[in-house]
């Protein structure tokens, strides 16, 4: 939502600029028009504002439980982020960060996007599958992660013994006790719980392509993967930028899943920026060194939204 | 024109307050007054303790005449609500805390010692003081405590022909005859969190270790043990992800022979009397060596809120709580071990079956002994060098000194 807000509030003062000779005769619209914009400019200074710009001078701070109980919070410079990428957990974390977003995001969308795809189809139950398909969203997931650790569990998990029934694997896998295969299992649940949110929007684009494109298309030939790259992607591109954007804005912070899962663990295989976040903050309350390395991850978010604003504007100057 | 101007502002104006009383609307604490209610915190969400504290809470209160606004939250959220309540001046008249936690609370300024209220602290056992002081104050007591010790299947024994195992050498072969089909011989925590370092300490301590010294010989003996264990296949790989209670289910479901853990998992293993167990005090790595474990369990303090006279109504609810007679009945009723020595031999004679424990905590240490508030980091420290040796990224012998590198 914060990144689509910038946009239209970029867009607009532009296009309603009065005339520099007209300005005395439009003043008290302007003042009502200030009016309007009060209630979500004071919003979003309360909640959005304060917060980013507490956690940035926290980050400045050698904050810690003292402070709660005396205020004080001696000024540190740029000590909190030193600490932060000289860890040896940085690198690993960041690393871990890329793989689990990039990971999350393409089997979020490339499943999402076949099932919306298939859903367009009328067939029986269609509703209702559909619907059920919402379910890993309605599920909070500290359950559903709950419920995926015995899923996963090495020894008496249903995924090992099933994968061993039909042959597939000679040993159990450890999916979350191997470091090599833990962060792999926990895209795999993190797909799982996004792909709702992909298929909901994705669907919810494709209901508004069109009929008539697809008649035509198939007059001249176009039928299925030809329909889906001639007419369905080209139409469903502002949907899918959306989709995309949000989807890496969500993973980059997705903490529940990892905490409920692995923890972080085994030995470390699983840390990402937002688990190193919460576990500086929150376990060790070094809240300092907790919000440097939440920054630091509000600086790769801030990337990805400057990404989407850029595209989205090539898209209307073409 | 101007005036006319001015009212939208007025307007804007006349929300601000509106926005800012949403911040400041805590409530100032009085510095003395009334003292006819106290409020309490703690983190016994979960029955029976919620109710065996709270009714021993009520009945301390009546004799005191006070009475109580009580407020339990999850114990994972404790610290976060204090620091909250801290920051905000609402910290409340009697509060509950984790015993590795006291220190730092108490480092904030935020606990009021008990030497103010003249409570008296002889008696207690002196883990249990220790882990409750900090810069030569004591800060809380506690009723009861628990540790760790190593419970049994004895029918699983009796099959194989065994004794419980009184050293690591024993611990090994034991948990490896005990091991066929899809038991394991032996299971335990190291998962990566406080209660996979909480785990390890009985093993590291009894070696003579020190969670200030991680890269000793007799640290990475102890996770050796728990190396060997996994690669022998008499523990499962999976220890590295189970907390306490999925090892205590593990046991119960008789997949494991024997586990680590420790009496407040007795309530539940009783529910269902076809479980079968006995405990014995952790084993050791070689002759006269002392068992020792970790002292678990939670204080009562007395945060400094400003009201003189409620805090010296809470240090009496404080000293009521702990006395003789509600530590024994507290302790029966919830498998915990009485804090004053001198009441051992009275309480094994009510719950014979906690004798192990009871003996393990006489010797047992608190974790913020030594280091104090530099205990999380250490704890840190050592479940992630627990978790690099038992999943092969490091040698029991290096495992250590990589995890406190940084």
């Amino acid at each position: 939502m914060t990144i689509v807000a910038p946009r239209t509030e970029a867009v607009a003062p532009a296009a309603a600029a009065p005339a520099p000779g007209r300005r005395r005769r439009h003043s008290p619209e302007r003042w009502t028009r200030l009016l309007f914009i009060a209630p979500a400019a004071l919003y979003i200074l309360a909640f959005f504002g304060y917060p980013i710009v507490k956690n940035f001078t926290m980050s400045l701070q050698e904050y810690t439980t003292k402070t709660f109980f005396t205020g004080e919070a001696p000024w540190v410079g740029l000590a909190n982020y030193v600490t932060v990428t000289t860890s040896s957990l940085f690198g690993p974390a960041f690393l871990n960060t890329a793989l689990f977003t990039l990971g999350s995001i393409l089997g979020q969308f490339v499943i999402g996007m076949a099932l919306a795809v298939f859903f367009k189809r009328r067939f029986p139950l269609n509703g209702f599958l559909r619907s059920m398909m919402l379910l890993p969203w309605l599920l909070p997931v500290i359950v559903s992660s709950a419920t995926w650790r015995s899923i996963l569990d090495q020894d008496s998990g249903i995924l090992n013994r099933f994968l061993g029934a039909i042959g597939l694997t000679d040993a159990p896998i450890g999916w979350l006790t191997d470091p090599a295969v833990a962060l792999i299992a926990v895209i795999i649940v993190n797909i799982w719980v996004g792909i709702p949110f992909n298929v909901a929007l994705l669907y919810g684009g494709l209901q508004d392509i069109p009929e008539e494109l697809y008649e035509a298309a198939a007059l001249d030939g176009a039928t299925g993967w030809k329909a889906f790259w001639h007419i369905t992607w080209p139409s469903l591109r502002p949907v899918v930028s959306v989709v995309l954007v949000l989807g890496v804005v969500y993973t980059l912070k997705v903490l529940d899943v990892i905490l409920g899962l692995t923890n972080g663990g085994p030995a470390n295989a699983t840390q990402t920026l937002a688990v190193r976040s919460y576990q500086e903050s929150f376990v060790n309350f070094q809240f300092g060194v907790g919000s440097a390395y939440s920054n630091v991850l509000i600086l790769v978010s801030l990337i990805f939204a400057v990404i989407y604003l850029r595209a989205n504007r090539r898209a209307v100057d073409e | 024109m101007m005036k006319k101007y001015r009212y939208p502002i007025f307007a804007s104006l006349a929300i601000a307050p509106l926005i800012l009383t949403g911040c400041g609307s805590s409530a100032s604490p009085e510095a003395s007054g009334s003292a006819d209610s106290l409020t309490v915190v703690d983190y016994y969400n979960n029955d029976p303790d919620k109710g065996l504290i709270g009714d021993a809470l009520d009945k301390c209160a009546a004799s005191i005449n006070v009475t109580l606004d009580r407020t339990v939250v999850p114990g994972k959220d404790l610290i976060q609500k204090v620091l909250q309540m801290s920051s905000s001046k609402t910290l409340p008249d009697v509060l509950m805390l984790d015993n590795p936690d006291l220190q730092e609370i108490a480092a904030t300024g935020g606990l009021a010692p008990l030497s103010q209220f003249d409570v008296d602290t002889a008696g207690f056992a002196p883990g249990i003081l220790e882990a409750a002081t900090y810069e030569n104050e004591v800060y809380g007591l506690a009723p009861t405590v628990n540790t760790l010790g190593l419970f049994v299947n004895p029918a699983m024994l009796a099959e194989a022909g065994l004794e419980a195992p009184k050293t690591w050498d024993e611990l090994k072969s034991t948990a490896a005859a005990l091991t066929s089909g899809d038991r394991y011989g032996i299971a335990f925590s190291s998962i990566a969190t406080y209660e996979g370092s909480w785990q390890f300490l009985p093993l590291l301590w009894t070696n003579g270790g020190s969670e200030d010294d991680l890269t000793s010989p007799e640290a990475a003996e102890a996770l050796a043990l728990q190396v060997d264990l996994v690669n022998a296949g008499s523990a499962s790989k999976s220890v590295v992800n189970w907390s306490q209670s999925d090892v205590k289910d593990q046991f119960a479901a008789g997949k494991a022979a024997m586990m680590i853990n420790g009496p407040w998992q007795i309530p539940a293993l009783s529910e269902d009397p076809s479980i079968e167990w006995d405990t014995v005090q952790i084993p050791i790595n070689k002759a006269g060596q002392k068992a020792v474990a970790p002292l678990g369990g939670e204080v009562w303090t007395v945060p400094q809120t400003g009201n003189k006279d409620k805090q010296a109504k809470a240090a009496q609810l404080i000293e009521c709580i702990t006395s003789d007679e509600n530590q024994l009945a507290l302790a029966e009723a919830r498998y915990t071990v009485p804090t004053k020595t001198a009441l051992s031999e009275q309480y094994v004679a009510l719950r014979p079956e906690m004798e192990s424990f009871t003996e393990q905590v006489a010797n047992a240490r608190s974790r913020t002994g030594i280091l104090g508030t530099g205990w999380p980091k250490a704890a840190t420290q050592i479940y992630t060098g627990i978790q690099l040796g038992l999943t092969g990224q490091a040698t029991p012998e290096d495992a250590f000194s990589k995890a406190t590198a940084g």
